[in-house]
């Protein structure tokens, strides 16, 4: 199909990362940007986040989700980026062609670069392997939170929540304002998923107990869920024998990890980690496929929204540069994560930069220093009381890489 | 001396603050843990008067949603979230609904307003498809 739209920046994703990055790209002299978004309206899943607390870090206040993605929409417009909604991306192709569908049928476009900023899908039963019947009235958190918050229908009287993260903390306080019963959150790791302030607020405001180390064991009912079983895992997270508990309940929410979303990349050749599920990219968030560029949770599943935002801007004024054929660099060394640390994006650095490094660790730990070192020399050592695997630490060296260095490693040490 | 713990919900850091308070009053007499100036504050006020931002929804007739989001202007004492929400099952707007519009000039007798968080546009959306 002949492109019938060019564009010098196209971002296949409306969302937080993808209006953020809309903006910046018009800020960075951009002339023409293109937001491709599959819902009726941009925002994202902003939209169906109707609580407080997300702007803290970037506005200083606390906003609802649809506050905070309001003011992006309201700079986009200003800014003059094209948001074409209803629009279904279907194909990237190496050489940045896209191929979508919206309200006036097929379309093809060409993009100087393109930004991926797709966002994160969530975990459902099939990917946890509960035993038991099929019933109704098993739903991951985001669509529990969608029936309520967007289409008001209640999604179940008397809930058990299987996992800690966030948005299962929030719907069930939700699903408890609103009437439901929220038996307990049930929690398989030792430790929550979800922020501190989300257990107190969510949880202890509301006398919802948290059963960490527990997970549920079986599912029962013939049309709905009658009953649910839960019992206590063992460090190797197996079942512990006489700890079986049952909970007569209608409905089972969860809330149990967030995958990038990333099937276009993967046709257009991006390369993705194992361990994220994003993309392999530099420090300038490259992908492997030149003039594409990756942010947001399709990059990584971030735990704030303004730090979505602000590496979708940095990927933004990257894909400026690309478009304006700045001369291509030699590739980056390796960023390593070593101990205690389950990643670090960028995953790629080049001599002489210094890259802002997003990483998490991979159980709880503090305290001690997150050390940065290419060889020997110690790039930079941070200094933290705790950090737990649901927090995103963001570090940037205070030395540039050095030249002829073969690796950066990250890791968390005692001292 | 009483003392108490208790988790700052101010910002993300999420500090263990470690209370020391006066039961008569009550007053917070010290306190450590604290990060910054604002876990003082939210001691203070969660020991003495513990407040909560509602957040919810209200329902919409002619909007091109069924719901439209929203807040209370400020943070409500924490024991009237329930009784709020309950008064909002009642509550329609009608569309179009301006982001940051009023809803409802007092909450419970607070003097908190309750607003609109997104805008709501007049008409139905065409197609019954359901986007989740």
């Amino acid at each position: 199909m002949e492109p019938t739209l060019k564009t010098d920046i196209a971002v296949i994703g409306g969302g937080p990362a993808g209006l953020a990055a809309a903006v910046a790209a018009r800020a960075a002299g951009a002339e023409r940007v293109l937001v491709l978004e599959r819902e009726p309206v941009a925002g994202g899943i902003l939209n169906q986040c109707i609580h407080d607390g997300f702007g803290l870090v970037r506005f200083g206040e606390a906003l609802t989700g649809p506050e905070y993605a309001d003011r992006f929409l309201r700079a986009a417009q200003e800014a003059e980026v094209q948001i074409l909604t209803e629009t279904m991306t279907l194909e990237l192709t190496a050489e940045r062609r896209l191929t979508a569908l919206g309200p006036q049928g097929l379309f093809a476009a060409e993009a100087g670069a393109v930004i991926l900023a797709m966002g994160c899908r969530e975990r459902a039963r099939g990917a946890i392997q509960i035993p038991g019947t099929r019933p109704a009235g098993i739903f991951t958190a985001g669509t529990a939170q969608h029936y309520l918050n967007a289409q008001n229908l209640m999604p179940g009287r008397r809930a058990l929540i299987l996992g800690s993260g966030d948005v299962g903390l929030i719907m069930a306080r939700r699903l408890t304002l609103e009437g439901a019963e929220v038996l307990a959150v049930v929690e398989k790791l030792p430790y929550a998923g979800g922020l501190a302030r989300n257990i107190a607020q969510c949880l202890e405001d509301y006398d919802i107990p948290l059963y960490l180390s527990h997970t549920v064991t079986h599912i029962e009912g013939k049309q709905r869920v009658e009953r649910v079983t839960v019992a206590r895992v063992d460090e190797a997270g197996r079942e512990v024998p006489g700890t079986a508990r049952v909970y007569a309940c209608d409905t089972l929410i969860l809330s149990v990890g967030l995958i990038p979303e990333n099937e276009l990349s993967l046709k257009a050749g991006v390369k993705l980690s194992p361990v994220t599920g994003g993309a392999l990219v530099d420090e300038d968030l490259q992908t492997n496929v030149p003039g594409i560029f990756a942010c947001g949770n399709a990059l990584h599943v971030h735990d704030l929204v303004d730090y979505a935002s602000a590496e979708a801007e940095q990927a933004a004024r990257s894909a400026v540069a690309f478009c304006r054929g700045e001369a291509a660099l030699p590739p980056g060394i390796p960023v390593r994560p070593a101990a205690g640390v389950r990643y670090v994006v960028p995953f790629f650095a080049r001599p002489g930069s210094r890259p802002l490094l997003s990483l998490r660790v991979s159980a709880p730990a503090g305290p001690g220093r997150l050390v940065v070192k290419a060889g020997e020399q110690v790039l930079a050592a941070r200094k933290f009381t705790r950090l737990l695997p649901s927090e995103m630490a963001r570090l940037t060296p205070r030395l540039p890489v050095p030249p002829g260095a073969a690796e950066m490693e990250v890791l968390v040490s005692d001292a | 001396m009483p003392e108490k713990e208790m988790r700052c919900i101010i910002c993300p850091a999420g500090c263990v603050l470690r209370l020391s308070y006066d039961a008569d009053g009550p007053a917070l007499l010290a306190l450590s843990g604290a990060d910054c100036t604002r876990g003082r504050e939210y001691a203070e006020q969660e020991l003495t008067d513990p407040r909560r931002t509602l957040t919810s929804t209200v329902k919409v007739r002619g909007g091109r949603f069924p719901l439209v989001s929203v807040r209370s202007a400020a943070p409500l004492p924490k024991h009237l979230l329930r009784p709020a929400i309950a008064l909002l099952r009642d509550l329609w707007a009608e569309a179009p609904v301006e982001a940051g519009s009023v809803l409802l000039d007092d909450i419970l007798g607070t003097g908190t307003p309750l607003l609109a968080t997104r805008a709501v546009p007049s008409q139905a959306i065409k197609s019954a498809m359901i986007a989740l």
